[in-house]
């Protein structure tokens, strides 16, 4: 693996132990927090500055170094309780009076288990002190006495004056003091510091933007005091004190360490904050370590044990006291007790301490390893997996925790970002209503497959056109080759009324930047239509209009925000005319027409409406003629506005408001907020999983809402959809109330049985909606929900469509969390379907996920892309980054990431339902394996006076766990599946064991350790019944103790190797060689152990000379080998297939027809190919935008309010295009190109097949995949054409089966027929019912 | 590796890393479970029949001599007073104790698994390493130096407590006592007589000068060259009895082999008659609650008689026929028509 350069990993150190940090640096952190109160720096004078001993700007994210690796790896290493306790347990077994084992029985795994552990922390700490050293050697110019010298960054020192140069990252925290663009503002992208992908503007002081020269600098000698380093990434506070002024410092004059400096030839800055004091290391804060629910079961269970251990010990301690009073004292002739013991309490006392030690294996040391290697192996298979492969970004899927894979089996919750998460960002002009005339319904047209293939080609007449963009309607470019007046002017509108930027590098190569990507998109439109924005001055605006370069002057823009929700611009045509262009929110321009537009708004008003349903973005646009008379008395009264000194803000608002009125309706434009690949599907998949989706987005609610509807999380058909907006406590309250009281209205009228279910809304909440209630009571009798009543048939198939939605505001939710209100929220919150927040900042983000981690006990995974995700990803038990766009930020803060949504239910349907299954079936074994192993020394001790004595030859303790039983268990925990991939995906029902926590938990550890128990029982009395009298053939007793000792390790091993066999559900050839293997290794270490050889080399070491070879030469023994076997075994096996056929899991149903399947697969599925002639995936055209709907959906307008301002006083304009063209040469690449490049990141040279950017949504992923697989799976051993065919029958087989488990397992008498039909058709994948029902 | 812009990050296209390598997944179908249950049962009840057939023509005999009733003839013995006490047993044979018979002593509530009982020993020492002669190791105490400081050989509390009744078998033919050969030679294991234990080489061409400097373990009569006084090669580490008792029993009731019964008149066996067995009784094992006793037994292919084998599998195998039985039922109970649907 390759660490991609710059990428900010090493400002963001996975797990940033600052102690270490701190302690590792020459900085006298207890001095300065004692005194330092304020920082103080003044430029260019290191001798003051140094005083304060500030840190310098050598970063140290590493841990260790040469000398200081073992001593504080180790120490970090025994803070772990487990290893801790093996070394206690090391020190105990070192006194002889109680080494009951030899001392490597422990020492070896211990140290095997250390060292691993050591080589991954090396590991990991090399490549930090790779990407230290190559931060801290970054060169940057330093001014020093005047000249600007080269210096590494980690040299730089607070107080030094550095020069940063375009694309540049800064150095360290600066304040900017010059720059060499106009008044000394500078630009820089913050993305690795919060994320946000557009520019952010710095302007620096007017009496340093003066100074400019660095000879000037070099004289500089201002002090800046401010507050201490913090972490606050959006505040500084400060001032300067130079030449006897005070200037006040606020962020805008900040350049934080990590940002890139874009778009700014150089800039001139002094350190303020340096190192570890910057504010991206501030924020770089100790990331919480993760635990999964497994891990705190595991916990839990460790801690049990060891109180049964302790139990064990004292038993055993007990019987060992009274044996040396009735017996051991008495047998003193023959055994004296060692000397320091002289009574038999002292003697129990070590009795204990021996017990403990040979019953410690009960938990052995490679439990956690094991665990981890699992989980490595899961997260491989995760970075592995081609079909979490995104080709467009060219983004495997990454698994960046490897902790917490089997919690992605158990996930109930998922909050998800709505922008970049769900949307890609992307905005494209897709329809249009010009004059009442409806462009860009290609789609909708039956045989529209074809024509969608081949967009317009505008290169042929428009050489200024972006080849990126698409469009389908011929018509509307005949429109414009017609010369149509309206089409005309509403492009005008659209390359003249809007506040983006253009470059021009070289011609005919533009580049806008736009501040939202719906106003990209719009001029975008424009400009492929004939109507090129091309440049814009403070005070013209010049556009190429078929061909033609215009240049108008701007007079005024009237710019947005959100209580207009509208723009507009007043410029004056090269003829002379004066024109307001408007564009805005449907509803609130036609308020503002001239009253002749009635008609013509109408149908407008209905393409809207249609565009709206389509879950479209829409915006109205309308221009208004102005008299010279009316512009000049208006202007008037706009500059008196502007330069009011109070309420300047709504003077100009009711100056807008004046001038745009009476004006002539154009059209309007729809902009698709371009949905993820596959959202519908997954949302679809993932709710069935019973997983329930919250959106939480920054967005406004119209966007919010219209992506909820077009993702299909809300839909026409739920009963209602809550709305709550309120900004007062009491508001809030009323809204949450009121919507209970509809929940339970609506519920009551069904019927009123319900009652009862829908006070219980935690119940019904834990359990999900309809199906997963119906389901859980139905497949898992026992569980939570069975307290409730079992609920007639009618009855849940009413809760079904009983569905509700909540949409809630930020600044309603930022009540609904309060204390008191929280509980209210979050009945009323999980009673509903769906949950959509929005307007939610970050934090309140991390608030909601936090309830309900709080109150739910649910595991929660929160997804998103941007920094303003961060937090709720840091919160939520699994954190998930979308990665393949700019910001990094989220991906960094994640645990898994990839860069497709819709990948998200093959990470949790098949990963995570893999990895918990794999690691609760470890587990199982795991416990069982050990009891099996060790109890038998408890059973012996009733044998051996209690003496501690152990059953086994030391060497077979000491191998046991690490060798002749861990492979196959990994083997299994890593490679183990019970159903395909494709079943998983199929049958999303199928997750929810997992959900339910059923595969692992209590009852079934309890169920192992008592089959662990019992194996060592037989294990220990079955050879004992067989040897106790029992001689060879030539006489010699068997029943010596190393021979007995051989006999039950032998059968421990087979019996142990038998139940991994029979709990190996998907045997690989590896599991074949690593069950075989460790039963050979078992017997080849065994014969060696016991041979001469071994035994002349080391006399002392293996007295247990020839007993393999004596022992395993009896039939006897191997009679009695086979009887435990067959005790131990055969009632699992019986019981086991009992519940198979009593009570089958859907995942056994799932797994046997899969297997019939094959079976008939590969007796020649000839048969069946006759029957699935319908349609392929094709054929199952769900639309992803919904039809009808009454809804009036958002207008296109995603950005801030301010950009008009900054165009027209020309602050963000370059003075001369000769300074762009200059700067353009310097720099071969400008940053904008970069930019887009990152964007549309399709590399130049891939090799793959081109992606295909134009292609729908519509086609369903989740049935494509499994048919994929399925080809790739067949054709690598048939070519036949005819097998997808086959393979779509063997779908609808799965679907059939399904419906018929269900049936079985259900409510089987009742209306089994009517369900089971409704069943199919809502259970599986949409498209899939699609096909069942179509037969 | 090196990730360039032109390069696809894609993983690559193989069963393993996609998860799909090819592999059995068998299910516990009825198919299986039932028939296997059923073979399972029989060859079990086959082994089983077997197994106690063979176990019921064996015979054997133990007599226990510990002497703890007044009324037994070693009850004289058990006193500490008694030295060199010999004491007698009688029994009878009715028929013939078909050959080879094996002669054990069985001792009961003997801790020879007991941890510190069993490291008591100094491995190099019983491999003839005379330095540790010298210089035994540890794990022997308190067995290691006498009261005078002199090393014990053999050192530890297996070789301190060595069994040492010693039995002669007498058959009274006509009233006269005619000895029957106890065999004692080739009973310890292969591996013990030639590998593990050896005796230290001979210094000046005499034995027991390679014990010079050492004493016999506090509890033994004889020193270690002189178990044997009848067979000089049967002395040292590598005496059969010594080796016997060396290798330790696993339980507290044991029984170790004393000699075969397998020479001149015997070869075929004891035949029916009136024996006496002559015990010279030195090992006490009253103090502790433990019996002594001494069996003779023959063997078959599988060893000594052995009862609980040959029940365990008849019961084993028949609850196996049993299970597959109720499986039948079940599985017909609850699954026929389902399964006519899928196969």
């Amino acid at each position: 693996m390759t660490i991609p350069k710059d990428i900010p990993e090493k400002w963001f150190p996975i797990f940033p132990h600052l102690k270490w940090i701190k302690l590792g640096l020459p900085t006298s952190e207890k001095i300065r927090c004692g005194t330092e109160q304020e920082r103080r720096v003044r430029a260019n004078d290191r001798e003051y500055n140094e005083k304060f001993l500030y840190a310098n700007n050598c970063i140290m994210t590493s841990k260790y170094n040469i000398i200081t690796f073992l001593p504080v790896n180790l120490f970090e290493q025994f803070q772990e309780v487990a290893n801790t306790y093996f070394l206690f347990l090391l020190i105990l077994q070192l006194i002889p009076q109680i080494s009951s084992l030899p001392w490597f029985t422990t020492i070896v795994p211990l140290v095997l288990v250390l060292s691993i552990t050591a080589v991954k922390d090396a590991t990991d700490d090399y490549f930090r002190h790779k990407s230290d050293n190559q931060v801290n050697n970054r060169q940057s110019q330093v001014l020093i006495n005047g000249v600007l010298q080269k210096e590494k960054w980690m040299d730089v020192r607070v107080g030094d004056i550095i020069k940063l140069e375009n694309n540049q990252f800064v150095a360290a925290d600066l304040l900017l003091l010059s720059s060499s663009e106009p008044h000394g503002l500078c630009y820089i992208e913050t993305a690795e510091l919060d994320g946000e992908t557009n520019m952010k503007v710095r302007q620096s002081l007017a009496v340093t933007s003066e100074l400019g020269e660095p000879g000037n600098l070099a004289q500089f000698d201002g002090e800046v005091v401010c507050e201490l380093p913090n972490n606050k990434l959006d505040r500084f506070c400060g001032a300067l004190h130079w030449r006897e002024c005070k200037y006040t410092l606020t962020n805008n004059n900040m350049l934080l360490r990590g940002c890139v400096l874009r778009n700014t030839e150089s800039c001139y800055g002094l350190v303020i904050f340096a190192g570890p004091d910057t504010k991206l290391m501030q924020n770089s804060g100790r990331t919480k370590f993760k635990r999964t629910s497994i891990d705190h079961l595991m916990n839990t269970l460790v801690l049990w044990i060891f109180g049964f251990l302790v139990c064990m010990g004292v038993i055993l301690a007990i019987g060992n006291a009274v044996w040396e009073r009735e017996v051991g004292s008495l047998f003193q002739s023959y055994l004296p007790w060692d000397p320091p013991v002289d009574n038999f309490l002292f003697s129990a006392f070590l009795s204990f301490w021996s017990y403990v030690i040979i019953l410690n294996t009960v938990v052995p040391i490679s439990l956690y390893v094991s665990v981890e290697v699992i989980r490595l192996g899961h997260s491989y298979f995760i970075n592995w997996d081609r079909r979490m492969f995104c080709n467009r970004s060219n983004t495997a899927a990454e698994a960046r925790s490897t902790t917490l894979n089997e919690e992605l089996g158990q996930v109930e919750y998922i909050f998800s970002d709505k922008t970049g998460t769900l949307t890609q960002n992307i905005m494209t002009f897709n329809k249009c209503s010009i004059n009442g005339h409806a462009y860009g319904d290609v789609m909708d047209t039956p045989g529209a497959q074809h024509k969608r293939a081949q967009p317009l080609d505008f290169s042929a007449w428009n050489p200024l056109a972006d080849r990126d963009f698409c469009f389908y309607d011929v018509s509307l470019l005949e429109a414009v080759k017609m010369r149509e007046p309206a089409v005309h002017e509403f492009f005008r509108v659209l390359s003249l009324c809007h506040t983006v930027m253009s470059e021009e590098k070289s011609e005919g190569e533009l580049v806008y930047k736009a501040q939202s990507p719906d106003e990209g998109a719009l001029v975008t439109a424009a400009r492929n239509f004939g109507f090129v924005f091309r440049s814009r001055t403070p005070s013209t605006i010049t556009t190429q209009e078929l061909g033609k370069e215009v240049t108008y002057t701007l007079l005024a823009i009237l710019d947005f925000n959100n209580i207009r929700k509208r723009m507009s611009v007043i410029v004056r045509t090269p003829e002379g005319h004066i024109c307001l262009y408007c564009k805005g929110a449907d509803t609130v321009l036609f308020d503002r027409l001239h009253s002749c537009n009635h008609d013509l708004m109408n149908i407008t008003s209905d393409h809207l409406n249609e565009f709206a349903g389509d879950g479209l973005r829409t915006l109205a646009l309308a221009y208004r003629d102005l008299s010279e008379e009316q512009w000049e008395e208006w202007a008037e009264r706009y500059h008196g506005a502007d330069k009011a000194i109070d309420y300047r803000e709504d003077r100009l608002a009711a100056a807008y408001e004046e001038i745009e009125q009476d004006m002539m309706l154009l059209g309007a434009t729809a902009i698709e907020d371009k949905l993820q690949e596959g959202i519908a599907e997954t949302i679809t998949v993932l709710s069935l999983a019973n997983i329930k989706i919250w959106v939480l987005t920054g967005d406004k609610q119209e966007t919010a809402v219209n992506i909820g509807y077009s993702s299909k999380m809300l839909t026409d058909d739920m009963t209602e959809v809550f709305i709550m907006n309120g900004y007062t406590v009491q508001s809030v309250r009323e809204d949450l109330r009121r919507a209970r009281e509809r929940m339970l209205e609506s519920s009551r009228s069904r019927d009123g049985v319900k009652e009862a279910e829908m006070q219980d809304f935690g119940g019904a909440c834990s359990l999900g909606n309809g199906f997963g209630s119906r389901d859980a009571a139905n497949w898992i009798p026992g569980q939570k929900k069975s307290a409730q009543p079992p609920a007639p048939p009618t009855s849940l198939l009413e809760s079904v469509s009983g569905e509700f939605a909540l949409v809630i505001s930020g600044h309603s939710l930022a009540h609904a969390l309060e204390a008191d209100m929280e509980q209210e929220f979050l009945e009323t919150a999980c009673a509903c379907r769906t949950v959509i927040c929005c307007r939610v900042t970050p934090l309140q983000k991390a608030m909601v996920v936090e309830l309900i981690r709080r109150h739910k006990n649910a595991v929660t995974l929160a997804i998103g892309d941007g920094a303003n995700d961060v937090s709720m990803i840091k919160t939520a038990h699994i954190g998930v980054g979308i990665s393949g766009q700019e910001g990094i930020q989220a991906v960094l803060a994640s645990d898994y990431s990839f860069s497709q949504f819709r990948f998200l239910q093959r990470l949790l349907l098949v990963h995570g339902r893999w990895s918990y299954l794999r690691m609760c079936r470890f587990l199982c074994y795991f416990f069982y394996k050990n009891f099996a192993f060790t109890m038998v020394h408890f059973w012996f001790g009733f044998f051996c006076g209690f003496s501690a004595q152990t059953v086994y030859d030391q060497y077979f303790i000491t191998l046991y766990n690490i060798v002749y039983t861990s492979l196959p268990v990994l083997a299994m925990g890593i490679f183990d599946q019970d159903v395909s991939d494709q079943r998983s995906l199929q049958y999303p029902k199928l997750y929810e064991p997992g959900q339910l926590n059923l595969l692992f938990n209590k009852r079934e550890f309890f169920i192992c350790i008592a089959q662990g128990i019992y194996t060592s029982v037989v294990l220990f009395f079955v050879p004992y019944g067989a040897l106790w009298q029992a001689t060879q053939s030539n006489g010699v007793p068997l029943a010596d103790y190393q021979t007995f000792a051989v006999t039950t390790a032998t059968a421990l091993v087979i019996v142990v190797s038998v139940q991994i066999s029979l709990d190996t559900g998907y045997w690989t050839a590896i599991n074949h060689f690593f069950v075989w293997g460790s039963l050979g290794t078992y017997f080849t270490i065994l014969f060696t152990m016991h041979s001469s050889i071994l035994f002349n080399i080391f006399p002392k070491q293996f007295h247990f000379l020839g007993s393999a070879q004596s022992t395993l030469s009896q039939p006897l023994v191997w009679l009695t080998i086979a009887l435990a076997t067959v005790i131990c075994i055969a009632p699992v096996l019986a019981f086991r297939f009992l519940k198979l056929d009593l009570k089958p899991q859907l995942s056994d149903t799932v797994r046997y027809t899969q297997l019939v399947q094959k079976k008939q697969w590969k007796a020649g599925g000839h048969a069946r190919r006759s029957m699935g002639g319908a349609s392929g995936p094709g054929g199952s055209g769900l639309g992803h935008l919904g039809r009808g709907g009454s809804r009036r959906s958002g207008y296109a307008f995603a950005h801030q309010e301010g950009f008009g301002e900054l165009i027209t006083s020309g602050k963000n304009m370059r003075l001369s295009s000769l300074a762009l063209a200059t700067f353009a040469a310097r720099h071969s690449s400008s940053w904008i190109d970069t930019l887009r490049k990152k964007k549309h990141s399709p590399p130049a040279g891939d090799s793959s097949p081109a992606p295909s950017v134009a292609a729908p949504v519509s086609n369903s992923s989740s049935l494509i995949g499994p048919l994929e697989t399925a080809a790739e799976q067949r054709g690598q051993t048939n070519a036949d054409p005819q097998v997808g065919v086959a393979d779509v029958a063997q779908v609808e087989t799965g679907q059939c089966s399904l419906v018929v488990q269900e049936a079985l397992c259900g409510w089987r008498a009742t209306a089994g027929a009517r369900l089971s039909s409704t069943g199919a058709s809502s259970l599986g994948p949409p498209p899939i019912a699609e096909e069942t029902n179509g037969e | 590796m090196k990730a360039g812009p032109s390069r696809t990050n894609r993983p690559d296209n193989t069963a393993f890393t996609q998860q799909r390598l090819p592999a059995w997944q068998p299910i516990l179908s009825a198919g299986i479970v039932i028939p296997g249950f059923t073979l399972i049962g029989l060859a079990f009840i086959g082994v089983g029949v077997a197994l106690f057939v063979t176990s019921q023509k064996i015979t054997d005999l133990e007599i226990d001599y510990t002497g703890v009733a007044a009324t037994s003839p070693c009850f004289k013995c058990t006193s500490f007073a008694a030295e060199n006490c010999m004491c007698q047993m009688e029994f009878t044979l009715t028929t013939l104790f078909e050959g080879p018979v094996f002669f054990y002593y069985g001792l009961t509530s003997y801790y020879q698994n007991f941890r510190t009982y069993g490291v008591s020993k100094d491995g190099y020492q019983l491999s003839g390493d005379t330095y540790y002669f010298n210089n035994p190791q540890d794990s022997c105490a308190p067995y290691q130096y006498d009261s005078n400081n002199n090393p014990i050989v053999p050192c530890g509390s297996i070789a301190n407590s060595m069994f040492s009744d010693t039995f002669q078998l007498y058959q009274v033919v006509n009233g006269m006592k005619k000895q029957v050969p106890l065999d004692g030679k080739g009973i310890a294991w292969w591996t013990d007589y030639n590998i593990k234990y050896s005796n230290p080489a001979l210094v000046n061409g005499s034995f027991a000068n390679a014990f010079s400097g050492t004493v016999k373990p506090v509890n033994w009569s004889k020193p270690v060259y002189e178990l044997d006084p009848t067979d000089q090669a049967n002395n040292g580490f590598l005496n059969q009895n010594f080796l016997v008792w060396m290798r330790q029993a696993a339980l507290p009731k044991f029984q170790k082999l004393y000699g075969r019964i397998a020479e001149g008149d015997y070869a075929q066996g004891l035949p029916a008659g009136n024996y006496t067995l002559l015990i010279n009784y030195s090992y006490p094992v009253i103090s502790f609650g433990g019996t002594k006793k001494v069996v003779l037994s023959n063997v078959s292919w599988m060893g000594g008689k052995n009862q609980f084998l040959g029940i365990a599998y008849l019961v084993i195998g028949s609850l196996c026929i049993v299970m597959a039985m109720v499986m039948l039922i079940i599985y017909a109970k609850y699954k026929f028509t389902d399964d006519d649907e899928d196969m």
